[in-house]
Parts: C-alpha cells; structure tokens; sequence
C-alpha cells in the first residue's frame, strides 16, 4: 500500500500523478469515486491525469482514446490495450493505493525505466 | 441512404468509416485509398518513427480485431466526382456509385518546383519517412527548408540522431506563423539550445547539385551547403481531382460548420476540408489530426441526417513534440488580442499562456504544464457549448 495523499486535497473531478515507475495517476470522480491506473496512456507517449475525465472514463490528452477507470477497458480508440488498474482505499481520510503485480501497461516504444521501480518491470 | 463512398482512407476517412458505423449505418461503405497501406498515423513519422523508437506496425490506426465491414479499394485513386451519375471515377478505370460522399482525401506536401535531386524529401508518408530516416546519420549536414511545426520536429528528432541541423524561415523568427511573435521566439530559443542554427527572414531562392543536392542558395547571396534537404513549407489540398464537380475546392473544400458542401449528399472532413469556422468568421482548413478525427463524426451526422442534425465540435486542439517538451494548444490563436502567461514563465521554459479576446479567453497555449493545459481546455469547450460565438 502507497500513501497518496489526505482525501480532502483531492477534490472531485481532479487527478494526481504519482511519480513512481511507471507513473500511477489516482483519479477522483464527480461521483466521488476513487480509481488508480497507470498513467501513460497504451497508445503513445501522454499522461493520463491530465485528461479529461467524464464520468468513470479518463479521456487521452492526445489523441481522445477513452478508458474505463473501473475496469481499464479502452472504450474509444487508437489505444488498443488496456491500462493497468490499482486498488485503491481511504483509511483515516487518507488515499492509498494497492500497486497491482500484473505488468504495467506502457506503451510500445516508450521505456519503461527499471531503476528504483517497486514494481516488477518486465514485459514492456 | 444505401451506399456511401469515403475517398481517402487516412484518419479522416477510417474516422469517418467508424462514425457511420457508430451512427448505425448499415449499407455499403466503399473506402477508396490511394496508399496501399491500410491506415496509419502520420505524427509519429517525424517524431518517434523518424527516430527509430516506434515500428510500422505501430503506425497502425485499425485495432486488430476492429471490423467495419468496409469496402477497402487500396492503391487506387478518385479522378473525378460527378454528382449527377453520384459516381467517383477511379484512376483504374472504375467507377464505384453511391447516395452519399465522404471527401477525405487530406493534403500533401507543397515542392519548391525545382527538378527532383536525390537528398531532397518531403515528409507526409510512410515512403517519404523510410527515405528520410535512411539519410539522417550522424554527422549529415541537413537542411529544412521551413520552419513549421514539422519542420520543428524533424530538427529535433535529427538532432537525437547526431545530424547537424540548419533551418531557414522566411519569417525573422521560426514559427512565429503559428506562434506569434513572443511564444515563437521562445520555441526558437529551445532549437538554439540544442544546438540548430537558425536562418530567418530571408528567402530561398533554389537547389545547388547536379544530381544530389549539394546546398540551399538564399536571396541575400548566401550559400548554404547541405546534404540532405527537407522542404517543410507546408501543404495543399488533395482536391484537383474535384475540378470537374462544380464543388469550390480550390484552396480545400468549402464547407459549412459541419462539413455539408453545397452539393447534397456530399461532405468533406480533414486537410482537404475548409470548414467555416463561426468564431473567425472565414472558412478554413484545420490541418490537424484531431480535427481530422473529431470532425468526421460531425460530418458523417450532416450526411445521414440530410443536414438537419448539427453537431458542435470542441474547440480546435493541436499538439507537437520537440526536445522532449509537448506544446499543446486549444482554441483559435487568431481571434485573441491579448495574452498573458498564468503559469511558469518564458524564463522557465515552460509555461502555460491564455489568449483573449477582450477578457474572454480564446485559445491557451502551453509548454509543459499539461494539467493546467487541460482544464483551460476544458473552460473552452464549455465556453463554446454554451455560446458558440457570441462570447468569444
Ligand atoms: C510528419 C507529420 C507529423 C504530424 N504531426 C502532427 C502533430 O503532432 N499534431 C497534429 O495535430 N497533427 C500532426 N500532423 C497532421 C495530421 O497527420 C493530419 O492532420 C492528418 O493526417 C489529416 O488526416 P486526413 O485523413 O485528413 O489527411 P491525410 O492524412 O493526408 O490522408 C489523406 C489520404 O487520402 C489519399 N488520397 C489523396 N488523394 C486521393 C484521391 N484522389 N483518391 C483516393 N485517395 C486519395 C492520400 O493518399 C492519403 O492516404 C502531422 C502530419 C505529418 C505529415
Ligand atoms: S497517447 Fe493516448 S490516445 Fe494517443
């Protein structure tokens, strides 16, 4: 489990980055809903916390793919692949996230660094 | 509606492809494609593919199991569209008929007209991309005629690779057309940094070489040597082919704001299109992929619905890479007539800069600062939902 951050600073509507390898961005819904995945959108090289979120889909900065943040299901392409998905809890007002042990769900062409990663890193 | 005709099967048309079916139309779709490829993105062929880091397969824009039911005429191109017989005439003798017309033939390169030397490229396709990486080894002195955002790009990109770069700009500072004269200045500064040497406010007046290129002579007299050359000046439209069909295609298709030309049944989407734009009030091409993506659904509801449904775009969006920094912006540059930076500062070399219009914002730039980027981005789009024109 990863601290994140105290609930009341993330308010409805907003994302945070995590800067952990890959990066995890932790969405909080209109509906209140809290969901984590990985940050970097499958398709290319573009940061999911600053998309656009509606709902429970994140939309791509770049190039619009959509993503359902329940599940990490692409619903609108280019992206094919899925995104990695976390658990995430509050405990005591505070934000936490459970780092799924599937791979992450870089892109193709973007690296992956391995140094310092608390994540297992193989299969890019 | 039982058949429609998409010509051009790049992002616009496979766009428009899916938004037909999306939109639960079940009839014939013919996709006529010039390119033998099935379709693929164009961004990454000055940036990560030029740079080695992404493959061709990558390029792809179909998913792998994505099935339209389409009918793909690959390698084949439109000669003509005559409305009366409502058939495209294809350039192997063909003619495929339908109800309705997707004009998706996008935009290529413009040339500087000289006789075609070995070294000198442009960069729209797959092809022009392969021959381009084959000659950007280290050590190469290149030369980019232009100094647009593609022209921007391949600098950077060949910059990684260890070329030497020169660009030449008509205008004083390079992307100052795109930019204005502030934010260009700063972008200029960052190919300084990294080491590009900067030409601007001259003109080029032709190519040395006999059979390869061996320089670029400028208007002042100069010379400047080159091994490679890539012409960056921008596009045109792909629409001779349309001379014959009554439609104004000129300088791009002539549109309303979602997409009808003046002939029924017939509608245009992408580089080839020029759309009117409410807020500037003029008609214009917007030759960015998003545009060309998003529009295609607004277009194919024109089409289907005879013209009566009218879709509201977002605000135009357009991103480039260069140095590892996205720019990113949103809105309509041109209408603003003031602008301020609200985040970081040219100093930093990121910031985040708002346009307005009075006090109203039109359009955001920004340099990094990709979260505050998004929610001006957002501010636009509801601005414009609720007041397409007025407020801005
Ligand atoms: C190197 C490069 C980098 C870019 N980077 C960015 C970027 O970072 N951000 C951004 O927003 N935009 C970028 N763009 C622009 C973006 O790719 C275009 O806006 C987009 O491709 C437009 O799509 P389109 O389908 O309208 O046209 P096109 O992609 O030009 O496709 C038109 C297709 O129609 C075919 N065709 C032409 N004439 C005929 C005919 N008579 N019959 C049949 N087929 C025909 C063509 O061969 C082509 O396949 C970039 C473009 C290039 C070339
Ligand atoms: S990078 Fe996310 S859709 Fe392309």
């Amino acid at each position: 489990m990863m601290a994140v951050c105290p609930l009341v600073d993330l308010a409805r509507g907003e994302a945070r980055r995590l800067d952990v390898e890959p990066p995890i961005a932790v969405f909080h819904t209109e509906d209140g809903e809290l969901f984590a995945i990985d940050d970097t959108c499958t398709h290319q090289d573009a940061s999911l916390a600053d998309g656009w979120l509606e709902g429970c889909e994140v939309e791509c900065p770049l190039h619009a793919s959509k993503f359902d943040l329940r599940t990490g299901a692409v619903d609108a392409p280019p992206a094919k692949r899925p995104v990695r998905t976390h658990e995430v809890s509050v405990r005591d007002g505070v934000i936490f996230v459970g780092v799924s042990a599937d791979a992450p769900s870089a892109p193709a062409g973007v690296q992956v660094s391995t140094n310092a990663a608390p994540v297992s890193t193989d299969a890019t | 509606m039982k058949a429609v005709a998409v010509v051009g099967g790049s992002l616009a048309g496979l766009s428009a492809a899916r938004a037909l079916r999306n939109q639960g139309f079940d009839g014939r779709v013919s996709v006529i494609s010039q390119e033998v490829h099935r379709p693929y993105d164009r961004p990454p062929l000055s940036k990560s593919f030029l740079a080695g880091a992404a493959t061709e397969s990558e390029l792809a824009l179909e998913a792998e199991e994505e099935d339209l039911d389409l009918d793909w005429r690959f390698g084949r191109y439109a000669t003509a569209l005559s409305p009366s017989q409502r058939s495209v005439e294809l350039s192997d003798g063909t003619s495929v008929i339908s109800d309705g017309i997707v004009i998706a033939t996008g935009a290529r390169p413009r040339t500087l007209g000289a006789a075609s030397l070995q070294g000198v490229h442009v960069l729209r396709t797959l092809e022009d991309a392969l021959g381009l990486k084959r000659e950007l080894v280290p050590g190469t002195r290149l030369v980019m005629v232009g100094a647009g955002f593609i022209g921007a790009e391949v600098a950077s990109t060949a910059r990684g690779l260890g070329v030497e770069v020169t660009m030449i700009s008509a205008a004083a500072t390079p992307l100052i057309g795109p930019l204005g004269q502030q934010l260009g200045g700063i972008v200029s500064a960052l190919h300084a940094e990294h080491g590009v040497r900067l030409i601007g406010g001259v003109e080029v007046t032709g190519l040395a070489g006999s059979e390869r290129v061996t320089g670029v002579s400028l208007a002042d007299g100069r010379m400047i040597e080159a091994d490679v050359v890539l012409v960056a000046i921008g596009v045109r439209p792909n629409t001779e082919w349309l001379a014959t069909s009554g439609l104004d295609a000129a300088s791009g298709v002539l549109c309303n704001a979602y997409g009808a030309t003046e002939l029924p049944n017939v509608v245009a989407v992408g580089d080839c299109a020029s759309w009117y734009d409410p807020v500037l009030a003029e008609h214009h091409r917007l030759e960015h992929w998003t545009g060309a993506r998003e529009r295609a659904a607004i277009a194919v509801s024109s089409l289907l619905s005879g013209g009566s449904e009218k879709r509201m775009g977002r605000p135009p969006y357009f991103w480039s890479d260069q140095y590892g920094l996205r720019i990113q912006l949103a809105g309509h540059l041109r209408a603003a007539d003031s602008v301020v930076v609200e985040d970081g500062s040219a100093d930093d070399g990121e910031f985040l800069a708002v346009y307005r219009r009075g006090d109203q914002p039109v359009a955001v730039l920004a340099l990094g600062h990709g979260k505050s980027f998004m929610r001006w981005r957002r501010q636009l789009a509801s601005q414009a939902l609720s007041d397409p024109v007025s407020t801005l």
